[in-house]
């Protein structure tokens, strides 16, 4: 028997210490495809490991999925709202209330209306006649008792009304064009609905800064689920890392099949979170439509498109990755070989 | 190749090595030996830098290792082979993959480790348990698998602690062989034992160990 044979004029790719750059310089593209093909190696054997525990993996990836799901749900209701909400933006009115006791007629309100018609920050004008708001009144208030009281006296308690359509949604020169139209002397008063619009979308904001802080907290909990996960399976392969470290394993070596395991975690959790975020989506589809007709809009409920769940899936991966490389940090230096 | 210049190993609770100096030249083959607690063990995790010495100096391939950073470490273990008293193998693992570890930390192709795992189980006697699980070997068998794993990516140095631990003696006696085979093709080999009788018949450098001190570093005149 001898040695197994050493050819004398090969390059040993054992490197000695002091010249292992100048190995690695000898055969890079031996050396480069070793390194490439061990990576695709790593990544895919570390998903076997994760499919050979499926019921684990399963749990792991809904606990990060529900985790993810969560904020991403809830940004989308949001973004819905807030798609609800511009549409509404651009209806703002303003209402004119003629003052009664200066006896207008018809014919001096509708002149009012033309003079107003022709100023350039008013879209449209409508009048509406204390008789017609009566009838109005009638048919959608439910007071039908107690205003057939008031027609028996024949007497009618509205006011002339001008309905205006700004030519504008800003609403600095709404609220300037509101000031202006209360000047008029035949106002008695001028409201609209800019104010409670205003007070919607503070709520989106400060809903908005829920989400936000909800996201952070809940990416938190998942770096530290995926990074307690990797910590359990760092603990239990200790032997094996032991081995690999007295056979010149180096750390990156070592972290590799952790990282790809992290990165797995996370992203089979950001597919879990789709796939919950489009369960509940298509449950609330039905409920949400039904609504919409009763208020004769076409509305319909966004869900998340191929951009923002691949968004959603690299998020889920980058906090794998993230979360193992904090527990692998933490954890791989304290293994030493006894 | 390995030079011991006064080195202390000390732990919290005792002094494990104390002012021990000797060289190891390249090639020579030497066995240490020494009751148990002596200090074999301790030594030779020195040399790998599984533990730091606390004082003194350690030059392997003249390399200081007390200035060797820990980032260093890996590429030093990569030149020196080592067998474990325990073996120290992996047992979710074939015997062709665990002989395989050494060349796939270091980032060898495929087809350079199937050759040197193959050519290093058929020198140790064991070609056609490639595909058995360590579990299924005997302790001797075992031992084996450690030993071509030790020695798959010809490093040029050898250390074996206890190769030879509860093997009987005809066994124990070719696992010695096998280290002696080794070091006629140049590989540098230390071995840890407390065998005497069977260290006295193999006829080479003999270092003693005794409560942390050499005692004596005795060549056997040919």
């Amino acid at each position: 028997m001898k040695y197994p044979d050493r050819p004398p004029n090969r390059p040993r790719p054992a490197r000695p210490p002091s010249s292992h750059t100048q190995q690695r310089k000898a055969k890079p593209s031996q050396q480069g495809n070793a390194w490439l093909s061990h990576h695709f190696y790593v990544l895919f054997s570390s998903l076997g490991h994760l499919v050979r525990t499926p019921l684990p993996t399963l749990m792991t990836a809904t606990v990060i999925g529900i985790a993810l799901a969560l904020p991403t749900g809830l940004y989308l209701l949001l973004e819905n709202a807030q798609h609800i909400s511009s549409e509404w933006g651009g209806a703002a009115q303003i209402s004119l209330f003629l003052k009664k006791d200066i006896g207008l007629n018809e014919a001096q309100v509708h002149l009012l209306a033309d003079q107003l018609h022709q100023r350039p920050d008013i879209y449209s004008v409508q009048m509406i006649t204390p008789t017609q708001a009566l009838t109005e009144y009638h048919e959608l208030s439910g007071f039908k008792e107690a205003l057939d009281v008031l027609d028996t006296l024949k007497y009618n308690p509205l006011p002339f009304m001008l309905v205006i359509q700004p030519a504008t949604s800003d609403t600095i020169a709404m609220k300037t064009l509101l000031n202006s139209l209360k000047q008029l002397p035949e106002v008695d008063k001028a409201q609209s609905d800019m104010l409670w619009l205003e007070r919607l979308f503070t709520m989106v904001k400060i809903v908005r800064r829920g989400v936000l802080i909800l996201a952070s907290l809940l990416s938190l909990a998942v770096l530290l689920v995926i990074g307690n996960t990797i910590r359990l399976t760092i603990y239990n392969r200790r032997d094996e890392i032991e081995i690999y470290k007295l056979v010149g394993a180096t750390d990156a070596f070592i972290r590799r099949p952790f990282l790809y395991t992290g990165f797995w975690y996370g992203l089979s959790g950001g597919l879990v979170a789709w796939l919950l975020v489009k369960i509940s989506f298509w449950l609330l589809q039905g409920p949400v439509k039904k609504l919409s007709a009763l208020y004769y809009s076409q509305f319909e409920l966004m869900t998340l498109d191929v951009l923002s769940g691949s968004a959603l899936l690299s998020s889920g991966a980058l906090l794998g990755l993230v979360g193992a490389w904090l527990a692998v940090g933490q954890h791989l230096k304290k293994i030493q070989p006894r | 190749m390995i030079i011991f210049n006064q080195v202390n190993k000390r732990y919290p609770e005792y002094q494990a090595l104390k002012q021990v100096s000797f060289h190891l030249k390249r090639g020579e083959i030497a066995f240490l030996t020494g009751h148990s607690g002596a200090g074999k063990t301790t030594l030779l995790r020195l040399i790998a830098l599984i533990e730091r010495n606390t004082g003194g100096q350690i030059l392997v391939s003249g390399l200081n290792l007390s200035r060797m950073p820990t980032e260093r470490i890996p590429y030093l273990r990569r030149r020196i082979g080592m067998t474990f008293q325990d073996h120290r193998l992996l047992f979710n693992q074939t015997v062709f993959n665990n002989v395989a570890l050494p060349l796939v930390v270091a980032g060898y192709r495929h087809q350079e480790i199937r050759r040197r795992v193959r050519a290093a189980l058929d020198k140790v006697g064991l070609l056609s348990k490639e595909k058995n699980y360590p579990i299924t070997l005997s302790a001797g068998q075992q031992q084996r698998v450690g030993i071509a794993r030790a020695v798959v990516n010809k490093p040029p140095i050898l250390l074996a602690d206890e190769p030879t631990g509860n093997l009987d003696p005809s066994l124990a006696k070719e696992i010695m062989n096998l280290f002696v085979q080794f070091n006629q093709v140049g590989v540098t080999v230390l071995i840890a034992s407390h065998a005497f009788g069977l260290i006295k018949s193999m006829g080479h450098r003999t270092l003693i160990l005794q409560q942390g001190n050499l005692i004596g570093d005795s060549r056997p005149s040919r």
